[in-house]
């Protein structure tokens, strides 16, 4: 059994539990455990930023401080906002001892190194997609348009992950699955993020361009890797259906519910029947 | 007994500013053996000089040190002041305490003490400095031009023209160079090929040109009026000297789809082709990787058709050593292509075209015969976006710096397109026109209030296909950032213009600098912009910075007469830092043992054997003997010498010693 440190962030626990239902379903039948990093905080997300650099930086550290305490050599993180706060944080860290320095008597906590933080598509890339094959009972036999959004490879220069402008990697994982992936443009289209709550007129005009694009070009399904898009894409649909005055009724999967569907997992395990947009298996 | 005169110059207050410069002086009065010693605001200045000719009059000095700036700046200027003074040159040294001292260190005594330390090694170097002659050496006047573009073309001629020879050596099967692909040019929409394809002509029956094509330089050695240059023209598979130019050959060639350089992948050649009608040679050449035969063993067809037996697959690369006394470096540049843009597509859209590609589908020599047409489906397009800067003035893309000729020819892009399709609507995204030029700003003003170019101020965040459209989304930031959306038939990028692939290398070749971005780095940016810092070696075009024709043109014009004022002179004065064998009376003759190990490590080769015989003629002794005109002053000989017998004149151990001593004993 490959043990791994988990990360899951709040999201998980609360707007996207199907989420982390399905990676840990995923886990599961992949003979993976997801340990949690003990004691856990708040990454700070789209508000600590805004508002104190030090405290942004400090609340990521911890947790890395506490993965590195628990002697993990790698954590996964499926929230993208996650991702990216704890990706950035250990940058900036490791490039900038001075700041490093500061963050860690704030903490009072030290890093020795830098761990490595995966996304939940490098986590599939890595540890799913190798048996992957082999576990397919269902061929996810659809169009589906992948959306990426834009924290799962921006800033570019410190993720390194995959291509900036029109990605790949969950297309070809979809294509894995047995599902063709629409060329469409609007893979890291904003949705509108944290103004869900604020601004949902925004994010109804946002999201739903990208709602209106992916089924006007034939996707069946839009499949996502991150809370905050699939909150704006599914919770707020009806605000995006009002808006362009029209039914939309295009699912969207998190990539591990799709991987889920197509190795047979049932409904409860991949959460798909708490979607608000209706999932036809 | 030394009688040493030691200037000390504020530079302003380059110098003056953190070094007590009175001080100095001061103290260097006090040195043994300096017998006047002043500080002066400006010491290369007409004053300043005098303030050192009457010095040497009036004290009778035997060596001077100007404590000043670098002597790469001023000591010509300190030296001829002093040979005017009737001071041999050579006994004028120059300390070095703005660069290394005033300008790398805050104000404070360290820092004064630094520059009396600096003047004082100086002082006891100049005490064995000893009067020296220059060396002459002849120039050779033939002029070697590196690339074909409008820039080599322009330098080739004037330099021809003044009565020298030329080789020009193109890299590909005809000169020309990006400016044969314009369609028109600002701000007088003359036409490109008109003006050029007469110059090109010129080039090719010019008694004093002799032009190599799909050639490049394999190696170069020597120095300014004597430079041997190695020139490596590479196998055509045509024998030049039979082909006729009938051009019957490419009629029939079974490869037909290798997307023409020429027509920037908008049309497609033959594997045996001419580049272009115009072209200069007007002969053919085969495209080995492309080649059936080349591919397959078999074919032959052009062979078999050609009337007077000129193809000759056997040919192979020539190696052509040539001598000339100057360089000029016209190797020009190359553009972004559409692929660099990941928010414009990659590269995948057909219809994002680059600048040049629009030049072509506006050329009446074009694949569209001047017709604007989209490359995707032929059609016209009704909407035509332009965005300037791509790439250009982006950190983020590498390329922070200007391309400079964008704004005019994407005003006069618009203008095309709407000469040739009325109907139709140009946009251009800018970030600003910069129009500065003799009738450029009302070339784009016209562009703008005459022709209807839609100029937008904003970025193009991207560029997305739908529905046979290409959606290019944008922000108008005169107001207020608002989004733009603009569903365009056709988007051409003026991507941006950088150095050319390979000028890297041929800039180690040839032992010319260049800077970050691969251009050629001129010697001075403003008094010596044609110059390069190796002595012989000239700028001309884009090779240098993104430049337009008349500044290519002008550029190409200042490195021809520098060449032609090269070549005025029948000989050259060098420095005469030299090394020397020393010699002494018989019947010792020399220290040299005549290992001959100076001679095998020699990177100038200019050290040879010297026998020494007596009065019958017969040889007493062997010793080595450098060549003046051929050393480069390197030293490595007096370094390998075992027997100390090589000394570098005005570099001797002993000056170098003294130096050592003189900041040891402090």
């Amino acid at each position: 059994m490959t043990k791994l440190g988990f990360y899951p962030g709040c999201s998980l626990e609360g707007t996207a539990r199907e989420y982390n239902e399905s990676v840990m379903s995923l886990a599961t039948l992949f003979d993976i455990q997801l340990e949690q990093v003990p004691d856990w905080n708040c990454c700070g997300a789209t508000a600590a930023h805004n508002l104190n650099k030090i405290l942004s930086l400090s609340l990521p550290a911890r947790i890395l401080a506490q993965a590195e305490k628990a002697g993990m050599k790698e954590i996964i993180v499926p929230c993208a906002a996650c991702y990216s706060r704890l990706s950035v944080t250990q940058h900036e860290l490791f490039e900038n001892s001075e700041l490093k320095k500061q963050v860690e008597e704030v903490m009072d906590m030290t890093l020795s190194s830098p761990i490595r933080i995966l996304n939940v598509v490098q986590f599939i890339q890595e540890f799913i997609l190798p048996h992957l094959s082999e576990k397919i009972v269902k061929p996810f036999d659809k169009e589906v348009a992948c959306y990426y959004g834009c924290l799962l490879v921006r800033p570019h220069d410190i993720l390194q992950f995959d291509r900036l402008e029109d990605p790949q990697t969950i297309d070809r994982i979809m294509e894995q699955l047995g599902a063709k992936p629409i060329d469409w443009p609007f893979k890291t289209e904003c949705c509108g993020a944290g103004l869900s709550v604020s601004r949902t007129d925004l994010v109804a005009k946002l999201s739903g361009k990208i709602v209106k694009e992916a089924t006007e070009r034939g996707a069946k399904a839009i499949i996502t890797a991150c809370p905050m898009c699939h909150a704006n894409l599914d919770m707020r649909r009806s605000a995006i259906n009002s808006y362009l005055a029209k039914k939309y009724d295009v699912p969207v999967l998190y990539i591990t519910q799709a991987i889920g569907m197509a190795c047979g997992l049932n409904n409860k395990q991949t959460g798909i029947y708490r979607h608000l947009v209706k999932v036809n298996n | 007994m030394a009688r040493i005169g030691v200037f000390i110059c504020h530079c302003g207050e380059n110098i003056s500013a953190t070094v007590d410069c009175a001080k100095v002086s001061e103290l260097a009065a006090g040195l043994p053996g300096v017998v006047y010693s002043t500080d002066y605001k400006y010491m290369c200045s007409d004053p300043g000089q005098s303030k050192i000719k009457e010095a040497i009059r009036e004290h009778n000095l035997t060596g001077v040190v100007v404590s000043a700036c670098s002597p790469r700046m001023h000591e010509p200027t300190f030296r001829k002041a002093c040979a005017e003074a009737g001071l041999n040159p050579y006994l004028c040294e120059m300390a070095n305490i703005r660069e290394h001292c005033s300008w790398v260190h805050e104000k404070g005594d360290a820092t004064t003490q630094k520059a009396f330390d600096l003047t004082r090694t100086l002082v006891e170097k100049v005490k064995n400095n000893h009067p020296l002659e220059s060396i002459k050496v002849p120039v050779n006047k033939t002029a070697i031009v590196i690339g074909g573009g409008v820039a080599g073309i322009q330098a080739s001629l004037d330099i021809a023209n003044g009565g020298h020879q030329v080789i020009l050596v193109e890299k590909q099967p005809s000169i020309g160079g990006h400016m044969s692909q314009l369609s028109e040019t600002f701000p007088t929409l003359d036409c490109s090929q008109c003006i050029l394809t007469p110059r090109m002509v010129e080039v090719a029956q010019h008694p004093n040109i002799t032009l190599y094509t799909c050639s490049e330089i394999e190696s170069m050695d020597g120095f300014i009026g004597n430079f041997n240059v190695k020139i490596r023209k590479k196998a055509k598979s045509v024998n030049e000297k039979l082909c006729t130019g009938c051009g019957l050959c490419t009629t029939k060639c079974p490869t037909k789809n290798i997307p023409s350089e020429f027509e920037q992948g908008l049309a497609n050649r033959t594997a045996i082709y001419v580049p272009f009608p115009q072209a200069v040679p007007n002969k053919p050449v085969i495209d080995r990787a492309n080649c059936r035969y080349f591919l397959t063993g078999k074919c032959k067809v052009c062979q078999k058709l050609c009337p007077t037996g000129a193809i000759d697959f056997e040919q192979e690369d020539e190696i052509i050593d040539v001598k000339a006394g100057a360089i000029v470096l016209a190797t020009g540049f190359e553009i972004k292509n559409t692929d660099f843009f990941p928010e414009y597509g990659y590269g995948k859209y057909k219809d994002v075209i680059n600048g040049l590609q629009f030049e072509r589908l506006a050329s009446a020599s074009g694949p569209t015969q001047g017709a604007i047409r989209r490359p995707s489906d032929g059609k016209t397009p009704e909407k035509v976006v332009f965005i300037a800067c791509a790439g250009s003035r982006d950190p983020a893309k590498g390329i922070p710096y200007c391309s400079k000729i964008c704004c005019m020819y994407t005003a006069k892009h618009a203008m095309l397109y709407k000469h040739k399709v009325h109907e139709g609507t140009p946009y251009v995204f800018y970030m600003d026109i910069r129009a500065a030029g003799k009738n450029y700003d009302e070339f784009t003003r016209r562009a703008i209030e005459e022709d209807g170019a839609k100029y937008i101020r904003g970025r193009v965040s991207n560029i997305y296909e739908k529905d046979g459209k290409l959606i290019v989304r944008g922000a108008d930031t005169l107001l207020g950032g608002k989004p733009v959306e603009i569903d365009a038939d056709m988007v051409v990028l003026a991507t941006a213009a950088v150095s050319c692939d390979g000028s890297e290398s041929l800039a180690q070749k040839l032992h010319v600098s260049y800077d970050p971005y691969k251009f050629f780095a001129e010697a001075h940016p403003k008094l010596k912009p044609v110059e390069t810092n190796t002595a012989g070696i000239y700028l001309a075009g884009a090779c240098q910075a993104p430049k337009d024709i008349p500044e290519s043109v002008a550029a190409a014009s200042g490195a021809a007469a520098k060449v032609i004022c090269l070549f005025s002179n029948d000989e050259l004065t060098r420095e005469p830092i030299v090394a020397k064998v020393n010699r002494m009376p018989p019947p010792i003759f020399s220290t040299c043992m005549g290992c001959e190990m100076c001679i095998s490590i020699c990177p100038y080769q200019a050290i040879d054997k010297e026998n020494i015989t007596n009065r019958n003629g017969e040889v007493i002794k062997t010793i080595a003997k450098i060549n003046p005109g051929l050393c480069q002053g390197c030293g490595t000989c007096v370094a390998f010498c075992k027997s100390k017998s090589i000394d570098l004149e005005g570099y001797s151990n002993k000056q170098v010693y003294e130096e050592v001593l003189a900041l040891l004993n402090n």
